[in-house]
């Protein structure tokens, strides 16, 4: 075994951090995501999305036949060291979803149409599948296409559609054969301009105030055929190509460790009652647990990575990722607030706020943590069946 | 980064499980805890054959000079069939320290007869404060003439009572630096005024009391230099540790293999109780304790024989065994049910051993301290 990054990307992982400290002004940083709070921090990340195009790290895995440098442990990388440092502007969709799928299933005019303007970052798409009545059970969702000359018409309702706000483009899923069963064998992915008549944008703002959601409602929205992207009604495997490229979810883990490392930081400071907080034995431990954690998140990750990168398919092993990291997130947003008492409830910016452990906003951040993309039950439930081969209940 | 073990790994861990499972039945596990040696010397004499006790020892000691990566994998199976004997006490304990520090008289003497399955080494460390830290050690050695003459008393050392050789860490020097003044000592087991007591313990494991009552020990026989013997220690301290953890999550692994064998087998309500999913999230969290467990284990034990600074992720690693191994068997217990806390189920042994394994090498509250420190917090 060797658990050591090569000298090269460990000499990529400097370069990222310097690109970062001399790209981001300091105090700008990004939630979970990528996301960003005003319209002058969206603009800014959208221009950091081309700089990376431009040194051409935003689609550095894919692969070479595409433009790209097959550097899928690398790609982690850049992920890990931006999330890291809260740099915004990588782009997940378009580059870590759609443009394998399109690779893998799409017609060699759709490569030819949508990938240059994945690679360079000037075209933003968004992710349109999940539903009011289809979330953990994805296959249940009822937007309509229905076939009317060389067109699909639309008719439907998405929820939690990221960016949909800032989109130009937007990959969904429909109901092609809503009688199919299984429900899956009747989904079909169309790629939608988003200037087409007949969608309407409401935006959904989480409790900590993020504005990155939208609920997207599809009134006859008309699709031309050329925008099918595999066969109709075998879209499901269209959309596993997508969520299966990049598992690792080190993007998580990398922003939570960032704030433990910042707690570590904080606890080591006299506070304004006077008190060290790492002179508590409880807080010792407690920081000590989330450090573990985090370390053990980021092998899991790079584990999951790794068997990517030799060609392989993780299944619970991603979902084991993807878990652990998720309920390390929300365990330090939760310890943080119990570590800073009442200083933690303070939002940032207010006056008596600690300006670098923004616990009150990660607490907020994290709730979705467990839920989005997979929740954690869905996580164990793969878990229990691929992994362990249980039967099905 | 490569994650996977090599195909010679691969096949020594296949060769294990073939050899333990045939030698050592559950059957034959509880019949060598009941015994008064707790260990079988017809097992121990086939684990040399097998180049079990020589695995550290380098070739020209007729070892098999091979690494700590090595080791994990066989403690790991030892973990998972359960092999109760001297063998963690020996092979790392007892003899990275002589391999360490030894002179060459010494590493000739000794180390040729650990190979060949002679001589049972252990470690004489912990006191009755029961801490693995130097200003634990106050066993006295008081330099007369060509001798150092012991006195105190050391508590918790393992197969003492089936010991040949035991290296004793000993205080020569008080006063500052509590590293500073300890001395390894390798002291014959069967010396005038040593009395060994093994107790009765969860584990069966023979821990033993060692009373050194003006027992004589010739200069000859320190480790490495006088008064400098902590380094070595805390070396060594790594590597049983990993051990330690590989043995654990063996342990694991076999609790979760029955639990899921279990699960899919077992009837209620006209159905396998692994369909349902409140047994399903428990057995997929026991999984996740598991190969957590397994990653940070394997990354410790790589820092380790590559020789980089380990402290700290041995530290994680321990803390982290601690708590899955107690939580991994005590959800298999429950997946199994009454049947799962009875004297003759297997379930019992690997709950007893994973309350043993815990404040072995450090418990979790003082592994997370140890990482604190790291952290200079």
């Amino acid at each position: 075994m060797d658990f050591s990054f090569s000298p090269d990307e460990e000499k990529f992982r400097q370069e990222v951090h310097d690109f970062v400290a001399r790209e981001v002004p300091p105090g700008l940083e990004t939630g979970v995501g990528g996301f960003v709070e005003s319209e002058d921090e969206w603009q800014f990340a959208r221009g950091m999305t081309q700089k990376l195009a431009a040194k051409g790290w935003l689609s550095m895995a894919w692969p070479k036949e595409y433009g790209g440098q097959d550097a899928h442990m690398k790609s982690v990388i850049l992920n890990e060291e931006m999330n890291y440092l809260g740099a915004p502007g990588l782009d997940f969709g378009g580059v870590g979803m759609l443009a394998p799928a399109l690779m893998a299933h799409g017609t060699e005019e759709q490569k030819k149409r949508f990938l240059p303007g994945i690679a360079s970052g000037d075209v933003l798409w968004c992710q349109g599948w999940s539903e009011p009545g289809a979330g953990s059970d994805l296959p249940s969702l009822t937007t309509r296409a229905v076939e009317d000359g060389d067109d699909f018409v639309i008719n439907g309702q998405k929820v939690w559609t990221s960016h949909a706000q800032h989109a130009n483009w937007c990959f969904l899923l429909v109901k092609t054969d809503p009688d199919a069963e299984p429900k899956h064998r009747g989904i079909s992915f169309l790629l939608v301009d988003f200037k087409a008549p007949g969608i309407t944008i409401s935006p959904l703002i989480t409790m900590a105030d993020e504005r990155a959601f939208s609920e997207v409602f599809y009134d006859n929205v008309r699709v031309p055929k050329e925008n099918l992207v595999g066969e109709k009604n075998r879209g499901w495997r269209v959309a596993m190509t997508a969520a299966g490229f990049e598992r690792s979810g080190i993007y998580r883990i990398a922003l939570a460790r960032r704030n433990v490392d910042r707690l570590i930081q904080y606890a080591k400071e006299p506070q304004p009652d006077g008190r060290v907080p790492a002179k508590d034995p409880l807080v010792r431990q407690n920081l000590a647990d989330l450090y573990v954690e985090g370390e053990i998140s980021r092998i899991l990750a790079y584990r999951v990575a790794w068997q990517q990168a030799q060609g392989l398919q993780p299944e619970w092993e991603a979902s084991m990722a993807r878990l652990f990291g998720c309920e390390f997130q929300q365990h330090v947003a939760h310890t943080g607030m119990e570590i800073m008492g009442l200083y933690g409830l303070l939002r940032e910016n207010s006056k008596w706020a600690n300006t670098e452990c923004k616990m009150a906003r990660q607490s907020l951040l994290a709730v979705g943590a467990t839920i989005a993309a997979g929740t954690s039950e869905v996580q164990r439930n793969a878990i229990a069946m691929r992994g362990l081969g249980l039967p099905r209940g | 980064m490569d994650l996977d073990f090599t195909e010679e790994q691969d096949m020594l861990r296949n060769s294990a499980r073939d050899f333990l499972s045939t030698e050592c039945d559950k059957a034959m596990v509880r019949q060598i805890e009941e015994s008064e040696e707790g260990y079988s010397p017809e097992i121990w004499r086939k684990m040399a054959e097998l180049g079990w006790q020589g695995l550290l020892i380098p070739e020209e000691y007729d070892g098999m000079g091979m690494g700590l990566m090595d080791l994990v994998v066989i403690f790991e199976e030892i973990g998972r069939n359960i092999l109760p004997s001297p063998f963690l006490v020996t092979v790392a304990l007892g003899t990275p320290p002589i391999v360490e520090g030894g002179s060459e008289e010494q590493k000739k003497e000794i180390l040729p007869r650990v190979s060949s399955g002679e001589a049972i080494l252990t470690l004489a460390l912990t006191e009755p404060s029961a801490g693995y830290t130097a200003d634990c050690v106050e066993l006295k050695a008081d330099a007369q003439g060509d001798s150092f003459v012991l006195n105190g008393t050391k508590l918790f050392v393992e197969f003492a009572s089936a010991s040949d050789y035991m290296v004793v860490v000993a205080r020569t020097k008080s006063g500052g630096d509590p590293e500073n003044g300890i001395t390894l000592l390798l002291v014959d087991s069967k010396s005038p005024g040593i009395k060994i007591e093994p107790f009765a313990t969860t584990g069966m494991d023979k821990q033993c009391e060692v009373v050194f009552d003006n027992v004589s020990v010739p200069k000859g026989n320190i480790i490495g230099e006088l008064d400098k013997g902590w380094p070595i220690m805390a070396k060594t301290l790594e590597k049983a540790t990993v051990a330690k953890c590989a043995e654990m999550v063996g342990g694991m692994q076999a609790v979760l293999d029955m639990s899921v064998a279990y699960a899919k087998e077992r009837v209620q309500y006209g159905r396998p109780i692994g369909s349902f999913q409140a047994i399903q999230h428990m057995l997929a969290d026991m999984y996740l304790r598991v190969e957590t467990s397994k990653n940070i284990l394997y990354q410790a034990a790589w820092m380790v024989s590559e020789g980089l600074p380990a402290a700290e992720k041995v530290a994680i690693a321990k803390g982290w065994c601690n708590e899955a191994y107690k939580k991994v068997t005590e959800d298999g217990v429950e997946v199994h049910g009454a049947i799962g806390t009875t004297r003759d189920h297997d379930m019992g042994l690997y709950y007893r051993r994973s309350k043993a394994a815990e404040p072995t090498f450090g418990d979790t509250e003082s592994q997370r301290e140890l990482v604190a420190q790291q952290l200079g917090l």
